[in-house]
């Protein structure tokens, strides 16, 4: 008999089966759905996908009566703009100080220990200091993202540095490369496909900060919304919008390793 | 064409030494092949020829003048591995020690003297028999070619001493006998002086043009790291023939009388 492990199935079944999952759990919401509704058809726990599309619509395409706005886009655009001022900070700050660390022993020797310990206090736990000190403005979500990117980043950066082969680096400077020429040659340039992975795996950090940022002090995106929704049990709402952040949040994803594929071909190039 | 001098060199860690009295010198236009055993300090030497780590004792002297303490131009490398940079193409590799040389800041160069680079990287890459492949990643190159473009990379910095770090090492046999006859080339092309390590002691006789083996002298069986390895032997290889050469291989290796074991017994 053939061991499990051996057992290799083709492309197309592979897929389906990655699907399977999926499904299943749509069958179940819908069949649970329906039994709930069909007690009570005013119940709102497990809103049937009729429910949940005019909802939706009802955010996506109704200009809101208050304000003017279509909900949902304004608070994507919102949120979306916290998101990349918050990462988009996180790496410019892991470029400079994680290459710093990784490179230069006295950079290391000042900063390792300090970093380490950054990124051992809860960024949640910060979020009232924040606030104080911030206001409830922007600025405070968008270095609560940062305070719980950043760190990661750094060490990160700092611990691929370190891991790049010495003959590298040797062999630079038998070329007579200065310190800022290696940097911007050599380490930049092998740790930028490092850098978008490490942002990648970042993802899902950023969108935690930013919805618990959002859910306590803000007036718009997405996580203010579901937060603000939950009063009224509007799980026809929520369910939507949790979906659509798990789509935008898979969308990044994606985009990031089709970027790094395209920016880097080197990473996979082989015979 | 440099002269290279070891003026009474010591190596040690702490209380373990590992070189010690070393005093020799390699003249100029010598293709110097340092063979031995793992663990004889053979990697040690080269490193501190390359100031990857600093003497303890004595000085190193390239026609006349005490190295610099951190690698630099006049000591070319080529390592076994990781010696040429992943991301960059073979081209790009190659125009990397003119890049960094003559664009003082960031190390990347635009224009004319550009295209002057590119001229002379391509025309190195053809000589080593890469001119193929000068779009390609390293990693899509064999193990041979990747030490041929190291090479060819090295040499392109011009510099005064080129050091092979067991370069040749991890090779097969048909593509390592290949890369002999081009190194032994552009040795001979450029008159330059290369010094080699290699526990290979055929891929010593047959390039070099002195071998030489660093040993153990004095051993005290209480206190292994009390002495360290020096020079042992000393062999010139210039004008032989192939008879010459394969005999003095043979009497090499039945010499085992690295002192050191006599010691021993």
């Amino acid at each position: 008999m053939t061991r499990i492990i051996n057992k290799k199935l083709s492309p197309g079944i592979a897929r389906i089966l990655g699907l399977l999952p999926f499904g299943a759990v749509l069958i179940l919401y819908v069949i649970s759905s329906d039994i709930r509704l069909h007690e009570n058809p005013n119940d709102k726990l497990l809103p049937s996908f009729g429910a949940m599309w005019s909802a939706l619509s009802q955010l996506a395409f109704t200009p809101d009566v208050r304000t003017g706005n279509y909900l949902l886009w304004a608070d994507t655009l919102s949120s979306l703009k916290r998101l990349a001022l918050g990462m988009g900070i996180s790496v410019a700050l892991a470029i400079v100080f994680g290459i710093a660390l990784g490179l230069i022993p006295y950079a290391a020797a000042i900063g390792n220990s300090f970093v380490a310990a950054v990124s051992l206090v809860p960024p949640l736990a910060l979020l009232p200091i924040l606030f104080i000190a911030f206001g409830l403005d922007e600025l405070s979500k968008i270095v609560l993202i940062i305070l719980g990117v950043a760190p990661y980043l750094i060490r990160e950066l700092a611990l691929r540095v370190e891991q790049m082969p010495y003959e590298l680096l040797v062999k630079a400077q038998t070329m007579g490369a200065s310190t800022f020429q290696i940097i911007v040659r050599i380490v930049l340039p092998q740790m930028l496909p490092r850098l978008l992975d490490g942002l990648r795996f970042s993802i899902g950090p950023a969108w935690l900060f930013l919805i618990a940022a959002e859910a306590i002090a803000s007036t718009d995106g997405l996580g203010y919304r579901i937060f603000l929704v939950r009063r009224y049990l509007a799980m026809d709402i929520i369910i939507p919008y949790v979906a659509w952040i798990a789509t935008l949040a898979f969308l990044m994803d994606l985009g990031l390793r089709v970027l790094s594929a395209r920016l880097f071909p080197w990473t996979k190039a082989s015979v | 064409m440099s002269q290279i001098s070891i003026k009474n060199v010591w190596k040690e860690y702490g209380s373990a030494t590992v070189l010690e009295r070393l005093n020799f010198e390699i003249q100029s236009g010598e293709f110097c092949v340092l063979v031995g055993p793992s663990g004889c300090g053979k990697t040690t030497f080269l490193r501190l020829l390359l100031s990857m780590e600093p003497i303890t004792r004595g000085e190193i002297l390239i026609d006349g003048v005490p190295i610099t303490a951190e690698p630099s131009r006049d000591r070319g490398i080529v390592f076994q591995r990781y010696s040429v940079f992943p991301h960059l193409t073979v081209l790009r590799n190659a125009m990397l020690g003119m890049d960094i040389a003559q664009s003082k800041f960031g190390g990347l160069l635009f224009g004319r003297k550009r295209a002057s680079a590119r001229e002379a990287a391509t025309e190195m890459l053809g000589r080593v028999g890469l001119g193929h492949v000068l779009n390609h990643y390293p990693a899509q190159l064999s193990g041979g070619m990747q030490q041929r473009l190291a090479i060819a990379q090295a040499l392109l910095c011009k510099p005064k001493i080129l050091l092979l770090d067991e370069a040749f090492g991890a090779l097969d046999p048909p593509t390592k006998s290949q890369i002999h006859a081009l190194m032994l080339e552009l040795w001979k092309d450029q008159g330059m002086t290369v010094f080699m390590v290699t526990h290979d002691l055929e891929e010593g006789f047959s390039l070099g043009t002195r071998v030489i083996e660093f040993g153990k002298v004095r051993r005290d069986p209480q206190a292994p790291g009390a002495f360290g390895a020096t020079l042992v032997r000393d062999v010139d290889l210039t004008g032989k023939t192939q008879k010459q050469l394969r005999e003095s291989l043979a009497s090499w290796k039945q010499d085992t009388g690295s002192p050191s074991l006599v010691n021993a017994l």
